[in-house]
């Protein structure tokens, strides 16, 4: 019954021992180059596996202007990836309060939104176009690399307790301190509708940040 | 609130450190032998930026970093540069040969196993965002999982879905797919209606789209789904969501 298994078994250590044999004597002939080659295979694993830093990460602060409610500080969170040298896909978080506005100043009368209504967040999703690359020389023997960079997106506010859908464009500039730390200037204008008096209106928030990331 | 989000960036802050100080220890540079004449260092990982040495043929090179398809790359003198992949895919390892550099392409395409992309589109009339990232765990089957939020005039809504997807034919450049999945949909009413509370549903959905690879590691997604949101008590509702957008594979 159990003769079928036990004549693959047989012949598979018969062909095991030829392979054996077979090396051993290739060894003998050609000293060891053959034995090597496996290793050369897997050295391109180790070259594959230097630190890539395509990735940045970072905060910023700064100020924007929220149409009718004033200018007012802004933080928040942003992560990038670097597809190539040109381009970046970005995301990004932020965080802002609406000031009062000036028909509430001046009248005196009800407020148009509850304190909580008046904070606003937004996130965003963009794509990046580094448009001038270059190097900055601040003094005499400093040079850092920079770059110029157009930047456009959509993602959603959250502001007087809605969330609106939001186009985002603006211009930023990247000072790379170090290969992997960068300080960044950035304009940005949010686009994004308001129907707080019944009406839908497009309004325009201009930000402007300063930032810090790192490249990991 | 504000100290809530204060404590976010924080803890964003603190992981980019500690995945800085992990890096370091965590990678080893190579080094490998200049085959060609010479090849160029330039001041930045750019074509645009200057070359302001060279490494002759024969010399050590130094491989410490890579941005994008660039390679930070030190000279036996010290001298720190950026050298683009193409010329150091013509170097050569200590046993002679040629040093071969992972390059994103089609073959890697076949082979991917994470993925991970942006899409906008409808959602039953709103405005739609979405990210999401799969696994493949078999030629055909990768497991996705999908975050979305959906602005419209009268409500918006977050989703999140897990879902399955079937890739019949793994090889072609562009590849159908078929999906199903399960989700919980969360509706938030318009302020600006009368108020009423928000809602959270779970959903099962199926989806047909296409996919299609443009260059290196980048993919274009288009896809419709049907979801059925199973409403407490009463009947359920279909909601049809269109999408379109790019994702990349690694």
């Amino acid at each position: 019954m159990d003769r079928p298994p036990a004549r693959v078994a047989r012949a598979a250590c018969a062909a095991l021992g030829l392979a054996l044999a077979g090396l051993g004597s290739a060894a003998a002939e050609e000293e060891s180059p053959q034995p090597i080659r496996p290793e050369v295979e897997r050295r391109p694993i180790n070259l594959a596996a230097i630190d890539t830093e395509d990735f940045e990460l970072g905060v910023f602060f700064g100020v924007l202007s929220i149409e009718d409610f004033g200018s007012n500080l802004v933080y928040g969170a942003r992560l990038a990836y670097h597809v190539s040298e040109r381009l970046f896909v970005e995301a990004a978080l932020g965080r802002s309060k609406g000031d009062k506005t000036s028909y509430e100043r001046l009248s005196g009368s009800a407020e148009l939104l509850s304190d909580s209504d008046r904070e606003l967040t937004y996130y965003n999703l963009s794509l990046g176009f580094n448009l001038l690359p270059g190097e900055a020389f601040p003094l005499k023997g400093w040079a850092f690399n920079s770059q110029l960079y157009l930047i456009a997106g959509a993602g959603s506010t959250r502001f007087a307790g809605d969330d609106a859908f939001t186009v985002n464009f603006g211009a930023g500039y990247r000072f790379l301190a170090t290969d992997w730390l960068a300080l960044h200037l950035d304009v940005r204008d949010h686009m994004f509708d308001v129907d707080l008096l019944g009406e839908n209106k497009l309004t325009h928030n201009l930000e402007l940040t300063a930032g810090l990331t790192v490249f990991f | 609130m504000f100290r809530k989000s204060f404590f976010l960036v924080g803890l964003l802050l603190w992981l980019a450190l500690a995945l800085l100080a992990a890096c370091p220890h965590a990678r080893a540079a190579e080094t490998v032998r200049v085959a060609d004449p010479y090849i160029e260092l330039r001041t930045g990982p750019g074509v645009g930026y200057p070359i302001f040495y060279v490494i002759d043929k024969g010399e050590p090179v130094t491989v410490l970093k890579r941005r994008t398809d660039w390679f930070k790359v030190r000279a036996p003198g010290g001298q720190e540069g950026w050298v683009h992949h193409q010329q150091l895919a013509r170097t050569l390892d200590d046993d002679g040969q040629t040093v071969a550099i992972p390059e994103p392409g089609i073959g890697d395409y076949s082979q991917r196993r994470w993925e991970m992309g942006v899409l906008g589109g409808d959602f039953s009339g709103a405005r739609l965002i979405s990210v999401y990232l799969g696994y493949a765990f078999s030629d055909n089957l990768s497991l996705e999982l999908s975050l979305g939020h959906a602005v419209g005039s009268h409500s918006g809504n977050s989703l999140g879905n897990v879902n399955l997807t079937h890739r019949p034919f793994p090889d072609w450049r562009v590849q159908p797919f078929a999906l199903i999945g399960v989700g919980i949909l969360h509706t938030t009413p318009s302020t600006t209606l009368i108020r009423s509370e928000d809602r959270t549903d779970t959903t099962l959905q199926a989806g047909l789209g296409l996919q299609a690879y443009l260059s290196r590691r980048f993919l274009i997604r288009a896809e419709y789904r049907n979801h059925v949101v199973q409403m407490s008590g009463d009947d359920n509702e279909e909601i049809d969501q269109w999408q379109l957008g790019i994702a990349f594979f690694f």
